[in-house]
């Protein structure tokens, strides 16, 4: 299973962006190296441009995708993958998501249950096409791994 | 000269290059002349006939080619081409 290193400033943005857009699905991207370990450093929210049903979908604009390439060019950093939440649903990429997801990227899944995080998992292609979870590592704690795995379980 | 900048995703098959420079008069042609230097990108960008495929934008600049004049859009030199994954998805 690949590693995701998460850093305490970039969870917190993610996680701060899935309770207030509840009961929607918030979405954005995350940066940072992928040298020998994936690290994330920062992660910047942006606009769900689905119209409709955003409970349940989200869609970003071909405009903030570009920004978001530009963003790291000019940063020195590396765009790791998309964030978005699943309200009251579990952080598991749906059929939709893998419809639509790209080789390389991370795709953390923050499962919202009533305003409140409940997991936090991250997902990635592997070589067949198909989504293999990584272990999330909170980068302040080494020993915190996919902390909110539990008590999602429970 | 156009600059053909290559989405993160399809850096693999670039040999790690962020962007690529094309001397073709259009977008059609600068993206055969980026297929044709990494064909690994081939399969990603284009369908089995040979379109741009279905998750996949090309835009000159900030507009989408459709809305100009697709493959045939003229580039000159300077000109942006930028290849834009489509993102989405949603829990159900």
């Amino acid at each position: 299973m690949s590693k995701l290193i998460l850093t305490e400033d970039a969870r917190k943005v993610i996680i701060k962006d899935a309770e207030s857009t509840y009961p929607h699905e918030c979405c954005g991207f995350f940066y940072g190296s992928d040298d020998d370990k994936r690290t994330v450093t920062e992660a910047i929210p942006v606009v769900n441009t689905k119209e409709e049903n955003r409970e349940r979908r989200f869609e970003i604009s071909a405009i903030d995708y570009m920004k978001a390439e530009q963003y790291a060019d000019e940063n020195g950093l590396t765009l790791l993958g998309v964030y978005h939440s699943h309200p009251e649903h579990a952080a598991i990429p749906s059929e939709h998501d893998l419809r639509q997801a790209l080789p390389y990227f991370s795709y953390i899944i923050v499962s919202v249950k009533k305003a409140k995080t409940a997991a936090v998992l991250s997902w990635k292609l592997n070589d067949q096409g198909r989504f293999e979870q990584e272990t999330v590592i909170n980068q302040n704690n080494p020993f915190d791994v996919d902390v909110f795995l539990s008590s999602f379980n429970q | 000269m156009a600059k053909i900048i290559i989405p993160t995703p399809l850096r693999k098959f670039t040999d790690n290059q962020s962007s690529f420079q094309a001397t073709s008069g259009n977008v059609g042609e600068a993206l055969n002349e980026l297929t044709t230097a990494y064909p690994g990108v081939k399969g990603h960008l284009f369908d089995d006939n040979g379109q741009v495929r279905q998750f996949i934008k090309v835009f000159v600049g900030e507009d989408d080619i459709k809305d100009l004049d697709n493959n045939a859009t003229l580039v000159e030199s300077g000109t942006i081409i930028s290849i834009v994954p489509a993102i989405a998805g949603g829990c159900i």
